[in-house]
């Protein structure tokens, strides 16, 4: 009886109040973006605000089911797990419901449901049950290749959907082969090119390569003398090409929007009426949202007092540009408090993972507050112009049901399995 | 290391959109007032500018409604161009241009498309408004003077300019704000408190709703109706007599300092400044820098005031005891001071009086006077400003503080004025000019009759001002304090005595009317312009000051008339007959009436600019008008006789 009382009690609370924090005040903004007129019934389900609270309702159940299971379960089930997702989005192509030009949706009855929210979890599992096996060693490199092919199977099919923005997220599994022992030249690799990239599309291959020889010159001279020449002329000359070849792949891969996105972000478009162009298109989200998130001000103009709010300025503003509301109705106090409890959920997780007894619920904590961080660091950049306009939502913010539980799912699995180490104790 | 890569990550993408929200909220932030904010639509509801009376209850300005085509340019559907246009009686052509220009401006803002129609346009184009989408008709108010007289006292309103905007936030664009006149000068309680909605749009400039249920919004507040103190057919009949001459003229009442009249001539019509042709009529009147119709002569024209100055150094002289009214002063056909002459018009041993001095206009005596002042103390420096301190506690050489929108300050000159002419003697002799009113003394019309205004009181002045009454207010106190002069009552008395007998056998002798004791000072003023860089000199103003009876005094006034030769010439006869028709109400001296009608000094205006020699003064012959003109100038007078009888006298239109 006091055994039974106490396992109750073991899971880790603060991420669950975190959580619903989280949850809580994403659908008072969501309340915000997209009520229309003065009247506002709550319980009105034709109406976002209605179906979202349902929504959360339903995430209770959802959160209920998940404690309930016994924590072994998702261990073992993870391979099947995963290739139940990967089916769900393989089916896509025969049965997707395309809006707005992906198709990622399955309409089910009067509802939609996206496969590539809950197949990150999947994948997850299925990292994590792949690198935990006692036969896996993550510095060898036919391994390396084994789990990518794992991660890289869901990120092509949302690529081949149309769904840029998830495959990104995928780009998440890096920080957990990272942690997990991936070699560090991967990380050297992956921050040169993403360094070259924006430098060759800003100031062109010559400078880029210039810079190049300087850096690697200068890292032969001042730190290692004694490292290998060849290696680094080797390097040079990739860079070098790099730095000359990424404009034939930005032309010739990236679509047209992409690009324009792109060239917008590194304010690469000289041409003032392309420029306008771009302000009365895709631009036209970004300065609207930034707009009223600078309207906001210090202390912001209160719940359903946003004029950019109600006045609706802000595309997709209940979906992926609802921090914007934030901004405005809350202001610098209410949007710094949202970024200060993501952080803290983030590395609330981060620490659990970090004292977890078994491999497999490291990897996967581990994994979990990187896709939640990818999604937090792209949505809120994108939505403040830091970074080049990817449509992904902000984890528990964003209306809609499918990201809702998808994370929902993705957090509460890696609870009951923190719980299951306390318990264990 | 490994484990902490992610940790810092997180931490330095949470600095970063921290730094960012402080820096989009805080360091430059959008602003949150609801003026500039452009998701709330403001929208203004006018209230009804102020009606303007005269003093005896005569409508002088009302409104009248104007209607423009509006357009939004998005919202224009295809149409019948061809009968829109034939509708608007514009071409294809011009169809375009206007197009094109609005939606330059903004496609979704609304632009002015065809300003103030006529009434008979819009009643036709009213009916046929709704098939044309995108296109609407708005109402305005303009103004409606009542009257063809009066424009540099009435004053016109206009939209505002960016200048108008960033001095008071309260006007936004295409606001109308006075701009001139009583319109100007009383914008504020005529213009009333515009109303304001303010209304939630949405991103396509569609109106959702009351912003916040309409907490904010307001309702207008009526403009007031203002009475002014000018007596409209006083004014009308002065600017009458104005016709074909240049000048100021300024009537004032002195028991209360109220302005009956403020003629400035050549004057214009005030309704050319309403309506469809206000700026192409306002570039016209604005261009003639030589009659320069906008320039108020009354208020702005600074004149050097001549012989009526005299009428103040007599007062000074008395005040400070340096001369006696009885004291004679011998003029020898001039006066002699440091071997040089200061001419006069008296016979070689003319001995006069104060009362001889005055009605004389005697150069001699003024000299003299003025010279005792200087030197009471042996000292000419504290002579001057004793002097000068005298003069302007009358209102000369200093902006009256009144309720006029423009002025100018003339000038009264003092040591410290004449410290860089003669920076180490200075004596008498040297100002001898200002003794007879030429010199460095310089007044405006209004200064003078208030100068009179304050003679006539025997010692004090209201401040002149235009405002008779405000709807639910009182007039400023400061226009029912009166201020007094330096000069004891007592001193005035020989003074008044010399005016009256200007008139009674004096230089304005020609000019009585009967049952009225008058009175006055001629003036006769010396000027020059520049042609070709030559100072040239030009026929003399004519200068007149009087008051009126000369007990219980109902009106005092000063008359300039450029280039209009001597005092009694112009100038005596317009106020003559102005202090007849304030008094009598009706003309008996109708001989002096249609002698200014009959002559005009436009030919003497031209005279300069011809590029031929030209005599002035007495070379010069003053013309007459053309027969037909004439006959209509007495038109126009019978016009105003009739009026005066039949007009109601509390007329209420619109
Ligand atoms: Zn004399």
């Amino acid at each position: 009886m006091l055994r039974n009382t106490h396992r109750h009690f073991k899971f880790d609370w603060i991420t669950i109040i975190l959580f619903l924090l989280l949850a809580g005040f994403g659908w008072i903004n969501i309340i915000s973006a997209s009520h229309v007129g003065e009247e506002i019934n709550y319980f009105d389900f034709s109406q976002s605000y209605g179906k979202q609270l349902i929504f959360i309702f339903l995430t209770f159940i959802l959160i209920i089911l998940l404690l309930a299971i016994d924590a072994k379960f998702y261990e073992r089930f993870s391979s099947v797990i995963y290739i139940i997702s990967m089916l769900s989005l393989m089916g896509l192509f025969l049965f997707g419901k395309n809006v707005n030009g992906a198709t990622s949706w399955y309409g089910i009855g009067g509802m939609t449901i996206q496969p590539s929210e809950f197949a990150k979890t999947a994948t997850a599992l299925a990292v994590a049950k792949f690198v935990s096996d006692l036969n896996t060693n993550i510095k060898n490199f036919k391994d390396q290749i084994q789990v990518f092919i794992i991660i890289l199977i869901p990120a092509v099919l949302v690529l081949l959907q149309n769904d840029t923005g998830s495959t990104i997220v995928y780009g998440a599994f890096f920080f957990v082969l990272y942690r997990e022992g991936l070699p560090k030249y991967y990380l050297n690799i992956g921050i040169s090119l993403i360094v070259i990239s924006i430098l060759s599309l800003k100031f062109g291959g010559l400078v880029t390569s210039i810079v190049a020889a300087l850096l690697i010159l200068g890292y032969y001279l001042l730190i290692k003398r004694k490292s290998n020449v060849f290696l680094l002329i080797l390097i040079f000359l990739i860079s070098a090409g790099i730095s000359f070849g990424i404009k034939f792949f930005y032309n010739a891969l990236l679509q047209p929007h992409q690009k324009d996105r792109i060239s917008l972000w590194l304010r690469l478009e000289k041409d003032p009426d392309k420029l306008e162009q771009m302000k009365k298109t895709f631009a036209y989200n970004l300065n609207e949202s930034e707009k009223a998130i600078s309207s906001g001000g210090f202390t912001g103009r209160g719940f359903m007092e946003g004029t950019r709010t109600t006045g609706k300025f802000v595309p997709e503003q209940h979906t992926d540009y609802i921090f914007s509301t934030v901004g405005e109705e809350w202001g610098f106090l209410g949007s710094s408090m949202v970024i200060i409890v993501f952080v803290l959920l983030l590395l609330r997780i981060l620490h659990l993972a970090e004292i977890q007894k078994s491999q497999f619920s490291r990897i996967y904590g581990y994994s979990v507050a990187s896709i939640i961080f990818v999604h937090f660091f792209i949505n809120i950049g994108m939505v403040m112009g830091l970074i080049p306009t990817i449509g992904i939502p902000l984890p528990l913010f964003s209306y809609g049901g499918s990201g809702l539980w998808a994370f929902t799912i993705l957090i509460f699995i890696f609870i009951k399995l923190d719980s299951n180490r306390i318990n264990e104790w | 290391m490994r484990q902490f890569l992610l940790y810092i990550v997180i931490v330095l993408a949470g600095l970063l959109f921290i730094s960012r929200l402080f820096y989009l909220q805080i360091y430059n932030p959008n602003s949150n007032n609801l003026f500039e904010d452009n998701a709330i639509r403001k929208v203004y509801d006018y209230p009804k500018r102020g009606f303007v009376f005269d003093r005896n209850g005569q409508l002088l300005v009302s409104n009248q409604p104007s209607y423009d085509v509006m357009v939004i340019p998005r919202e224009v559907k295809p149409l019948d161009t061809l009968e829109f246009c034939s509708l608007l009686k514009i071409d294809k052509q011009a169809f375009k241009d206007k197009f094109e220009k609005a939606y330059s401006y903004s496609p979704r803002l609304p632009s002015v498309f065809i300003p103030q129609l006529s009434k008979a346009d819009y009643a036709v184009l009213q009916e046929k408004m709704r098939k044309f989408e995108g296109f609407y008709i708005q109402k305005r108010s303009l103004r409606h003077y009542q009257t063809t007289i009066g424009a540099n006292v009435l004053g016109s309103i206009s939209e505002v300019t960016p200048g108008d905007i960033a001095k008071d936030p309260y006007y936004k664009r295409g606001d109308l704000k006075g701009k001139e006149g009583v319109e100007a000068s009383y914008e504020d309680i005529l213009r009333g408190v515009k109303g304001i909605k303010f209304i939630q749009k949405d991103r396509f400039n569609r109106n959702i709703g009351p912003y916040k249920d309409g907490i904010y919004d307001t309702i207008p507040e009526q403009g007031k109706d203002i009475t002014i103190t000018i007596d409209a057919d006083l004014q009308a009949y002065g600017e009458l007599l104005m016709e074909n001459k240049r000048g100021g003229v300024i009537a004032l009442e002195p028991s209360s300092g109220e302005i009956l009249a403020m003629i400035a001539a050549p004057t214009f019509d005030p309704n050319l400044l309403v309506g469809r042709e206000r700026t192409k009529n306002y570039y016209k009147l604005s261009i003639d820098t030589i009659a320069k119709p906008l320039f108020n002569r009354s208020i702005q024209g600074v004149y050097e005031p001549g012989s009526p100055f005299k009428l103040m150094n007599a007062l000074i002289a008395l005040q400070e005891g340096v001369i006696t009214p009885q004291e004679i002063v011998t003029c020898s056909g001039g006066y002699r001071y440091g071997g040089r002459i200061m001419g006069c018009h008296c016979a070689y041993g003319t001995r006069n009086n104060m009362v001889g001095g005055i009605m004389h206009s005697c150069n001699a005596y003024f000299a003299t006077a003025y010279r005792k002042i200087l030197d009471k103390n042996g000292n000419a420096s504290d002579g001057i400003n004793k002097w000068s301190a005298h003069a302007k506690s009358f209102g000369l050489g200093n902006f009256l503080n009144n309720d006029l929108h423009v002025g100018q300050k003339g000038r009264i000159p003092d040591r410290d004025y004449y410290k860089h002419v003669y920076p180490n003697t200075f004596y008498s002799t040297y100002t001898i000019s200002n003794a007879i009113g030429q010199g460095e003394v310089a007044t405006t019309p209004i200064q003078l009759a208030n100068m009179v205004a304050a003679i006539a009181n025997r010692g004090y002045y209201y401040t002149p001002h235009i405002i008779k009454k405000i709807e639910g207010q009182d007039i400023p106190e400061n226009f029912t304090t009166p201020k007094h002069t330096t000069i004891d009552k007592a001193n005035f008395e020989p003074v008044i005595e010399g005016m009256l007998q200007v008139y009674k056998q004096g230089t304005a002798s020609a000019l009585q009317v009967k049952d009225i004791e008058i009175c006055g000072k001629t003036g006769t003023v010396e000027n020059f312009i520049k042609i070709d860089s030559v100072r040239t000199q030009l026929t003399d103003h004519s200068i007149f000051v009087a008051f009126a009876p000369k007990d219980n005094p109902k009106i005092a006034l000063a008359v300039f008339v450029e280039n209009g030769y001597w005092g009694s010439r112009f100038a005596g006869r317009v106020a003559s007959l102005l202090i007849e028709k304030h008094i009598k109400g009706t003309i008996t001296r109708t001989d002096l009436e249609d002698w200014l009608l009959k002559h005009t000094l436009e030919p003497e205006y031209a005279k300069p600019y011809s590029g031929e020699a030209f005599g002035i003064n007495r070379n010069a012959v003053v013309e007459e008008v053309s027969p037909e003109e004439y006959k209509a100038l007495k038109k126009q007078l019978a016009k105003l006789n009739n009026k005066n009888i039949n007009a109601p006298k509390h007329a209420q239109t619109f």
